[in-house]
């Protein structure tokens, strides 16, 4: 009986599956996000990075108070450098900062700062190595002996910027340019940008001796339109999951800047990576002001992480279902 | 003289480092107008190979390619790669073996067939569209609107290959390559689809040469056959005398191992013994004698010769197998 039952369940799921509505117009991608959605990892990764950005882009406009203003000090309640620092109350839900400012309003507004240094520093090493990484890869699988060179030049200027590691690499641009909110966006794409530009690259070469670029060029399909058509929307997969994965790094690597000092010197704005700096006088005091962006920032960088490798995970076609 | 004329081809893989091989050997054929011409032989004997040099497709880099391949009196292989370009699609175009990876998967149905439209016949936008819709029409595709907007993964086998055939017939080339067309496909869609083929070579005059290993597709098309075998011809014939009275042991092979509905029950299919890889270079002999049933002394020593026993007929054979012993067989 038990096998006749579970034979009428596979017919019955049978039934379903042959009963289920036939897919229209799907492309990779919304297949590829179909996938995303049902993997538990990439919920919460874009659970948190909701409530982030929800935090970054609203949170500023319902902070019980001024995030510069030293309210602790004007009271009393702190004396700078005096070592008494009051914790967690019921008016200031984190306490105050070595300054006697009100924490929790301090990482509300810090959100906003740190998305915008970590978008627009992605952005930036995304535009730019995608551009270098672009031309090299259409170049070679498409130009003949001068395309070999022209790849062969960017790659060396990649190579270079690759055998700096990455920090000293972003320190050397931030010592340049002088300490600026900019500066730390500039200096942390930059890091990006070799990656950007091999993997784009790469992912080019890889898709150019596949059988639809043979197809498209026994069609007599010109070489440009084959590189922009064909051969490059084959390609950005990987590349925008390296830009998801890039986000959470470039939010590490703008607060590791701040706190070598490099970051936005306006002191009186708030960003995560700072406030860390700042805090590392006090923590025999108030060990708890490092732990909040500390803790902030590696939840937000879990959060890109989960969904950028869930993302790779929906658009590998040999994990691909 | 005839559309394409394909003389002494030879292609030679010769990578620094590497035993340099030859893949095509002294290949000769013609195709005219209208005519279905098989190239057949096993996987490795350099039909595709024989393909992809003609339509200028192969890597620059570590090939040499020699000899002739006139089509309409231009020599294909000495064009520039930007006159190659203008030809192929639009004189001479090609259908791939696997439908699925022929075609981009990023890319929907419509925008690739309307892409050659463009390219050589300067149409654009819904005029593009429309010739597009009436050419999935044309090759069997129902409903071709909403075919236009799906992706090749949302199409079935058959509908792709149809989609491909499409996009190669789009400008009306005076000929066609396919290169095992039917390979990747079931049995009833390969029917469909070889029916398809002989159609537009019909309906438009059109030349094909149809590269394949199974004699059982040439066999309801082509007009003439050559056998290939480690990169050489060693027989052609037109289609009745090749199924009739062939002589060289590696199409008896290649005859004899196809399944038959009027054998008698429980007869075993005759395999070729050995693989492709058993060969013996051609400077030395005849490349079958390792694996041939009727090697003799006179196999090894000096390359065959292609001999013309009528002025359609001809094999590479110091000891060819007679008639009788064909039906014996």
């Amino acid at each position: 009986m038990t096998l006749l039952g579970g034979k009428k369940e596979r017919i019955d799921r049978l039934g379903e599956l042959a009963g289920a509505p036939e897919e229209q117009g799907r492309s990779l991608w919304v297949e590829a996000l179909r996938r995303v959605r049902r993997n538990p990892a990439a919920l919460v990764g874009a659970a948190i990075l909701l409530l982030f950005v929800l935090i970054a882009l609203i949170g500023p406009f319902f902070v019980p108070y001024d995030p510069t203003d030293p309210i602790g000090i004007e009271n009393g309640e702190v004396r700078s450098g005096a070592g008494i620092i009051p914790g967690p109350s019921a008016e200031h839900w984190l306490g105050y900062d070595h300054q006697g400012r009100d924490e929790f309003s301090r990482m509300v507004v810090g959100a906003r700062q740190t998305l915008w240094v970590g978008v627009v520093a992605t952005v930036f090493g995304l535009a730019v190595g995608s551009l270098m990484g672009g031309v090299a890869g259409a170049a070679f699988a498409l130009g003949g002996l001068w395309g070999k060179r022209i790849d062969s030049l960017l790659m060396r200027v990649t190579d270079v910027f690759l055998a700096m590691p990455s920090l000293l690499l972003a320190v050397t641009v931030a010592a340049i340019l002088g300490p600026s909110l900019l500066t730390v966006m500039l200096a942390v794409g930059t890091i990006a940008i070799p990656i950007f530009a091999r993997l784009l690259r790469g992912s080019m070469l890889a898709q150019s001796n596949s059988d639809y670029m043979l197809a498209a060029t026994a069609l007599g399909v010109e070489r440009k339109k084959i590189a922009v058509s064909h051969l490059l929307p084959n390609s950005l997969a990987p590349v925008l999951v390296q830009g998801t994965l890039t986000l959470a790094t470039a939010i590490i690597e703008a607060a590791a800047l701040s706190f070598l000092g490099l970051g936005n010197p306006d002191s009186a704005a708030p960003e995560w990576g700072v406030m860390l700096a700042d805090a590392q006088g006090y923590l025999d005091v108030r060990p708890a002001l490092a732990i909040y962006p500390a803790v902030a920032i590696i939840i937000t960088a879990l959060g890109f992480t989960l969904l950028g490798e869930s993302m790779r995970e929906a658009l590998d076609p040999k994990l691909r279902k | 003289m005839a559309l394409l004329e394909v003389t002494d081809l030879s292609v030679r893989f010769a990578r620094k480092g590497e035993r340099a091989v030859t893949a095509v050997d002294g290949v000769s054929f013609s195709i005219d107008a209208g005519e279905v011409v098989g190239l057949v032989g096993e996987s490795g004997c350099g039909k595709s190979v024989t393909s992809l040099a003609i339509m200028g497709l192969l890597p620059k880099r570590g090939v040499q390619v020699s000899g002739r391949a006139e089509f309409d009196g231009m020599n294909l292989l000495e064009l520039k790669q930007e006159t190659l370009r203008d030809i192929r699609g639009r004189d001479v175009a090609m259908i791939f073996q696997d439908p699925l990876s022929s075609l981009n998967p990023v890319v929907p149905i419509g925008v690739q067939v309307t892409e050659v439209l463009e390219r050589h016949r300067g149409m654009k936008g819904e005029f593009a569209r429309k010739e597009a819709a009436g050419l999935l029409d044309r090759v069997g595709i129902p409903d071709p609107r909403r075919r236009l907007k799906e992706y090749p993964h949302q199409l079935s086998g058959g509908m792709r290959q149809r989609a491909l055939i499409a996009m190669a017939v789009a400008c009306a080339p005076r000929m066609l390559i396919a290169d095992e067309p039917t390979t990747a496909l079931d049995v009833t869609i390969q029917a469909q689809i070889l029916e398809l083929l002989k159609e537009l070579v019909r309906d438009s005059g059109t030349a094909l040469l149809m590269i394949t290993h199974d004699l059982g597709v040439v066999a309801g098309m082509c007009e003439t056959i050559n056998v290939l075998y480690s990169g050489r011809v060693v027989e052609s014939a037109p289609r009745r005398v090749l199924f009739s009275r062939h002589r060289h042991p590696y199409t008896v092979g290649l005859l004899g191992s196809i399944p038959r509905l009027d054998a008698p029950r429980g007869e075993r299919l005759t395999p070729i013994t050995g693989s492709v890889r058993d060969v013996l270079p051609w400077p030395e002999g005849c490349a079958f004698t390792p694996r041939c049933f009727n090697r003799i002394d006179r196999c090894v020593g000096s390359p065959p010769n292609l001999e013309w026993t009528t002025s359609q007929h001809a094999y590479r054979c110091v000891n060819p197998v007679l008639d009788r012993e064909v039906a014996a067989k």
